[in-house]
């Protein structure tokens, strides 16, 4: 089912959390919602569930007028950062809930409800503990069995909260994985919100990067990533090292003030200048993160550290050490003017 | 560049040079008019590393108030960043000016907002409590409404909370509930023993116990130990379902809070405490009567047989007759509460604390207008 958002706006007070917001979701598209806590993301989330109102703006789904619908009859899943499991309930009354709520006519037999349950616990590899309560679970087996809960009613539209976010590292990656094939399966337009842009890219069709209730970019992982619109982007997605034209003006090419965006990867090191345009540098800090090595270096007389990043084998074949007198170059770079004031954090 | 026509803040340096110094020069007039570029600039210039900044203030043309300010704040903000600064070539009035800003601008920091008089805190109180009210209202209504819905088409009523809630706060709540009003009766009756006894009527001790009992103190002994025992159980399971997000999960699958937690409560509530009040009625009546036999002579037999002449129909049923109003109210305070809990875990705590102290209030406001209206009624 396709979703449409139209000049959607929401605030609490004077604070603006959501504003003027434009969105086109296909139908089977598995999207990402990604920006820093507390920008407006699940905002824009529970609207579209129906556990909110927007305060102007329309929302529709395949073309119709939701507005006036209740949660319960927009039928769209819903699967909470804290996992909102009925505690008194065991893991397959929970996921039933959903079926034995259903009004008397739409309401399939005992035998069908037991059925389908467990062809839902099946599905997220938990049927063995149909049985136990959530207090029995851990927290990646009770995020499954909201998952299964949710997809009992069989929506039209997945809705994701952060389902990631109180889970560690570990569970973290192989529940993304499982949710993108979960998703290639059933192919349920699904929105997930997530601060974590790894997470985004990784899992997501497309990624909407979000931040103060604006929309700041919509893209394929790939054009997010590579292809960053607004410098908050940049600085939001991968890390980033920042070149003022005042200082670097060779590359930046502006009269103007400008920032040049560099990513780790994409600085060149050389023991000899490569090109009149190299800077000179002083190795600071070398630093193997597992398969990348992680250089940090100053250009001569300034204490500022500009952070390089090089594949292990390139590294092997020119190691560096502290102290080095090296070059550098960016490969590729993006510059942004800074006369419109820009989002960021100060650096 | 003898004379610059807008203010600028320049950094300049030789980063080539052994020791690195650089200074920052300011130049053109730093006054209101034009200065705004220059603040834009300033709040994402890059500032060189160094530890020691010399600002070369000897080519500022002019400057005001507005130029002064900024000028100190941005000197404050490099402080801050653990910079030593020196002002080098200010000329004597501005530095003057400069002076005044920064002793001036040290005072006005952090002022707390002013007190607000008796009356601005009289009228926000009562607006507040005016808003308040309309949304317990509205939150009754909706009840109301679920109520009648289902009781239009009883088959979709969910039996199993019912019965689940008529056992909690019903069954259970039996063994203090008699306990308390059987000490009640006690009380009542040690306390007119006295009285009676002066002047021989020890008989109407009956009487006494009878009235009170049944006509006040039973119903009302009951609502308030049920508003401290489930009112506030309400609240707090109610308020928990809310933070850990099962409201809204009951809400997406499909299912109305009130449908699910509030009417089940409300109705077994509603079924429980008038059963539980004639249950404190005897209990009570019990109390009174082991007293009167052993301090006024009043034996059961003579006791019983007095109650039927000194209690009419009419008191028993009037203390009855309060008994599913007072559970609900007590079902929709704790309810209401139970939702007003906000994302914080200590809001539990707060709004349970609140439910009881309300549910305890409206009912003996009930009880009150209960009283004036059976006066009027001759009851």
């Amino acid at each position: 089912m396709s979703i449409t958002i139209e000049n959607l706006n929401k605030h609490f007070g004077a604070y603006k959390a959501l504003d003027n917001i434009n969105l086109e979701i296909n139908s089977g598209e598995l999207i990402a919602l990604l920006g820093p806590s507390g920008r407006g993301k699940t905002s824009l989330l529970r609207i579209i569930g129906g556990l909110d109102v927007a305060n102007s703006g329309k929302l529709l789904f395949q073309g119709e007028d939701v507005e006036q619908r209740d949660a319960r009859e927009r039928n769209v899943g819903f699967v909470f950062q804290h996992y909102a499991l009925f505690r008194h309930m065991t893991v397959f009354e929970n996921v039933a809930f959903g079926l034995r709520v259903k009004p008397k006519k739409q309401r399939p037999n005992e035998a069908e409800i037991k059925r389908r349950v467990h062809e839902l616990l099946n599905l997220v590899q938990l049927d063995w503990l149909a049985d136990r309560y959530p207090a029995q679970l851990s927290g990646g087996q009770r995020q499954r069995i909201a998952l299964a809960r949710a997809l009992a009613v069989e929506p039209n539209i997945l809705l994701l909260d952060e389902p990631f976010g109180a889970l560690d590292a570990q569970v973290r990656k192989e529940l993304r994985r499982w949710l993108r094939r979960l998703h290639d399966e059933l192919h349920i337009t699904s929105i997930f919100v997530t601060h974590d842009q790894e997470e985004a890219l990784e899992v997501a069709d497309r990624v909407v990067v979000m931040n103060k209730g604006r929309i700041e970019q919509v893209g394929t992982p790939d054009e997010v990533y590579a292809n960053p619109a607004t410098p908050f982007v940049y600085q939001f997605i991968g890390n980033v090292n920042l070149f003022h034209s005042r200082e670097h003006a060779m590359w930046t090419k502006q009269h103007g003030d400008a920032v040049a965006y560099v990513r780790p990867h994409d600085i060149d090191i050389s023991a000899t200048p490569q090109d009149d345009t190299a800077l000179p540098v002083e190795v600071k800090l070398v630093r193997a993160i597992g398969s990348v090595v992680r250089v940090e270096v100053a250009a001569d007389g300034s204490g500022e550290f500009i952070e390089i990043e090089l594949s292990r084998e390139r590294f092997d074949a020119t190691p560096l050490s502290g102290g080095d007198k090296v070059f550098i170059r960016p490969r590729q770079f993006r510059v942004f003017e800074t006369g419109v004031k820009s989002e960021l954090p100060a650096a | 560049m003898t004379t610059q026509q807008i203010a600028q803040l320049l950094i300049e340096g030789n980063p080539a040079s052994p020791t690195p110094a650089f200074s920052v020069r300011c130049t053109g007039p730093w006054t209101v008019q034009g200065i705004g570029p220059l603040e834009q600039q300033l709040e994402t210039q890059i500032w060189p590393a160094a530890t020691d900044l010399i600002i070369d203030a000897s080519d500022i043309s002019a400057l005001d108030t507005t130029g002064a300010w900024l000028l100190h704040r941005t000197v404050r903000a490099l402080e801050q960043l653990g910079k030593n600064i020196r002002i080098d070539g200010l000329r004597p009035e501005f530095s003057i000016l400069l002076n005044l800003i920064a002793t001036r601008t040290a005072h006005a920091k952090y002022l707390p907002p002013p007190k607000a008089g008796v009356l601005d805190r009289i009228g926000r109180r009562a607006w507040n409590r005016m808003g308040y009210l309309f949304n317990m209202l509205a939150f009754a209504g909706e009840a109301a409404v679920v109520l009648l819905r289902s009781l239009m088409r009883p088959h979709r009523l969910r039996w199993r909370p019912i019965l689940h809630n008529l056992q909690t706060s019903g069954v259970e709540a039996m063994p203090i509930t008699g306990l308390l009003s059987f000490l009640m009766g006690v009380v009542i009756a040690y306390q007119g023993a006295d009285q009676l006894q002066r002047f021989g009527a020890n008989i109407f001790i009956v009487d006494l116990v009878g009235l009170a009992m049944l006509r006040e103190l039973s119903p009302l002994l009951t609502a308030i130990i049920i508003a401290g025992r489930s009112g506030s159980a309400y609240a707090a399971q109610i308020g928990t379902m809310k933070i850990t997000e099962e409201i809204d999960a009951l809400r997406t699958v499909g299912v109305g809070p009130h449908e699910l937690l509030v009417l089940p409560k409300m109705l077994a509530l509603i079924i429980a405490l008038p059963l539980l009040t004639v249950f404190a009625d005897v209990a009570g009546i019990f109390g009174g009567m082991v007293m009167a036999s052993s301090r006024l002579d009043v034996s059961f037999d003579v006791f019983l047989n007095r109650l039927g002449d000194a209690v009419s129909l009419s008191s028993f049923l009037v203390g009855i007759v309060k008994a599913p109003v007072f559970a609900a109210i007590i079902a929709l305070t704790g309810c209401y509460q139970g939702f007003q809990v906000s994302d914080s875990t200590d809001s539990v705590g707060r709004q349970t604390t609140v439910s009881v102290v309300q549910s305890i209030f409206v009912v003996i406001l009930a009880d009150a207008l209960f009283s004036i209206v059976f006066n009027w009624l001759n009851l």
